[in-house]
């Protein structure tokens, strides 16, 4: 446990060291902040709903960017065997990076707290959608972050890492998107699959059971596959 | 301390390590030698947990590498073949978070840190990034992050490839230095440095071991046979290998070069007998004029090439 604190650590900061963070949470959020208000007045309602729609999109292409680096960069330099031969287990650096990368979203996501308060202080805000929204957002962000962490283990180049990740995000977000041709029989199950149906449902303000399983069993599957992989490389 | 049993490890089809079994005794210096690719590498990323055995066993002290492997990493420091460390990092905050990870008291990381930067010459540093430090101060550091526990056993992966001769005498110092109260394994393949600093000497080729003994033992088991160099003016090659026919102790006659008249041979003995003499002799008898005449004394290398050339 202490050695994974240490990590989280080292991890967390070294973000803030290199310039990936400032350039990661400055695409962020100028992307949402334009996309939402531009549309904001012309709807001219005090909700949030646009804001939290487009957030799996745009987690999809920037969850994998912070974690592209997170095992591909050790990989690549060799400082793998350093720090698997320290006294840590494969537990500990997994769930530290993992972890390390959720804080930063978390990180990412203050500054947009800016929005519910000065919507509230115009309009009539609804606190439930907004609270359940953010909520939805680190879920979100842990589930994309945990996939790709896998990405990342599976390869010691961060482009690769970078698409791979994004792909299986983009999937996940769009799948129940593209169900028009299948038979409807079909069409719960694959809904089910899609995390923007999850999410959007959180986002409403509706904290279910299901939903929070779904994310969950998705950063477990992720995290999962990430150790397979690190044991294979052993 | 140390005691590895039928250790093997197969990369896909490629066996690295093949069968190999040693022991280290607590407080020696055992030197892993052996050519490019031999399986010293696998042999120490085996041994430190980073690799798993496709069959065998290792055990430190009293534990199991299978059942116990958290408790051997925390007994072993290790700094892996050309130091690659977190580059982005400043020297100083790495080997805090070195220390930490070490379980270190949070009171204490100070004080060790001071010290090893110290002991390790790398004061002047600690506030640059690694990715900026040049190659001899990586290694200083990887040494340092190796040592930052005081561990059992230290295990050094070519510790003083990329060092300057200055910095190689001083690691050196401090390997033997340690090496007085701590088990080190070091592999290389520079073998004055096995000779300098070493009790014990392994020699690996093709992932197996060929030989095992302290540097003397291994001299003297290669030390049946012996080398002479003879340097000679104004004669033919043949007419040395004709007169030297006679003697039964030489095996084998070999011309190392032949300019401006002068003729310079290799003999090779295969007798302990001290057969100078009868040579001095025998050249004595002929009008050539013997400009040199020494015997090699066998070295560690010639030891060495015998023992891991390609058949």
């Amino acid at each position: 446990m202490k050695a994974m604190k240490n990590i989280f650590k080292k991890e967390f900061k070294a973000y803030f060291v290199s310039p990936i963070a400032y350039i990661v949470i400055s695409i962020f959020l100028i992307v949402t902040g334009w996309f939402f208000f531009s549309t904001f007045f012309l709807y001219d309602q005090a909700n949030l709903r646009n804001f939290f729609g487009m957030l799996p999109i745009i987690f999809s292409f920037i969850v994998p960017a912070i974690t592209m680096r997170l095992i591909s960069e050790e990989l690549n330099i060799g400082s793998y065997e350093i720090l698997l031969t320290l006294p840590v287990t494969f537990i500990d650096v997994i769930g530290a990076k993992f972890l390390s990368c959720v804080a930063f979203i978390g990180a990412m996501l203050v500054p947009t707290l800016l929005y519910p308060i000065t919507i509230s202080l115009i309009g009539d805000l609804d606190m439930g959608p907004v609270i359940g929204g953010y909520i939805g957002a680190i879920l979100l962000g842990s589930s994309f972050s945990a996939v790709g962490l896998f990405a990342s283990s599976i390869t010691r180049n961060q482009i690769i890492a970078f698409i791979v990740g994004m792909t299986i995000c983009f999937t996940l977000t769009l799948i129940d998107k593209m169900l028009f041709f299948l038979p409807k029989s079909f069409l719960g199950f694959f809904q089910m699959l899609g995390s923007d149906f999850h999410f959007q449902n959180i986002s409403k303000g509706v904290i279910d059971s299901r939903d929070i399983i779904y994310f969950l069993s998705v950063c477990f599957i992720g995290l999962y596959l990430s150790n397979i992989v690190m044991e294979e490389k052993k | 301390m140390i005691n590895v049993e039928n250790l093997t490890r197969y990369y896909d089809d490629f066996c690295a390590v093949d069968n190999i079994n040693f022991e280290i005794k607590k407080g020696e210096i055992l030197g892993l030698l052996g050519p490019n690719g031999a399986g010293k590498t696998t042999t120490l990323r085996m041994l430190t947990g980073f690799l798993r055995p496709s069959s065998g066993n290792i055990s430190v002290k009293d534990f199991n590498i299978q059942k116990d492997l958290l408790e051997i990493k925390k007994l072993i420091g290790y700094l892996p073949e050309s130091a690659p460390l977190y580059y982005d990092m400043i020297v100083y905050d790495y080997l805090d978070f070195i220390a930490n990870i070490r379980g270190i008291e949070s009171n204490k990381v100070k004080e060790r840190i001071r010290k090893l930067a110290n002991l390790c010459a790398i004061t002047a540093v600690m506030h640059k990034s690694i990715g900026e430090l040049s190659k001899g101060y990586k290694q200083r550091v990887g040494l340092a992050h190796a040592m930052m526990s005081d561990p059992e056993v230290l295990v050094l992966d070519e510790p003083t490839s990329g060092l300057d001769p200055n910095q190689i005498i001083e690691i050196r110092e401090i390997i033997k230095e340690i090496g007085k109260q701590k088990t080190v394994i070091l592999s290389t393949h520079i073998l004055s440095e096995v000779e300098a600093t070493c009790d014990r000497v392994v020699i690996i080729n093709q992932g197996k071991i060929v030989a095992d003994g302290n540097t003397e033992t291994l001299k003297q088991a290669g030390g049946k046979q012996h080398f002479l160099n003879i340097s000679i003016a104004g004669v033919a090659f043949d007419e040395v290998k004709g007169l030297f026919k006679s003697f039964n102790e030489i095996s084998e006659i070999s011309l190392i070069n032949h300019d401006q008249n002068i003729l310079n041979v290799k003999v090779k003995c295969i007798s302990e007998k001290d057969i100078r003499p009868d040579i001095y002799k025998k050249i004595k008898e002929t009008d050539w004029i013997l400009l040199d005449f020494h015997r090699e004394t066998e070295s560690l290398e010639n030891i060495f090439r015998d023992l891991t050339k390609e058949n």
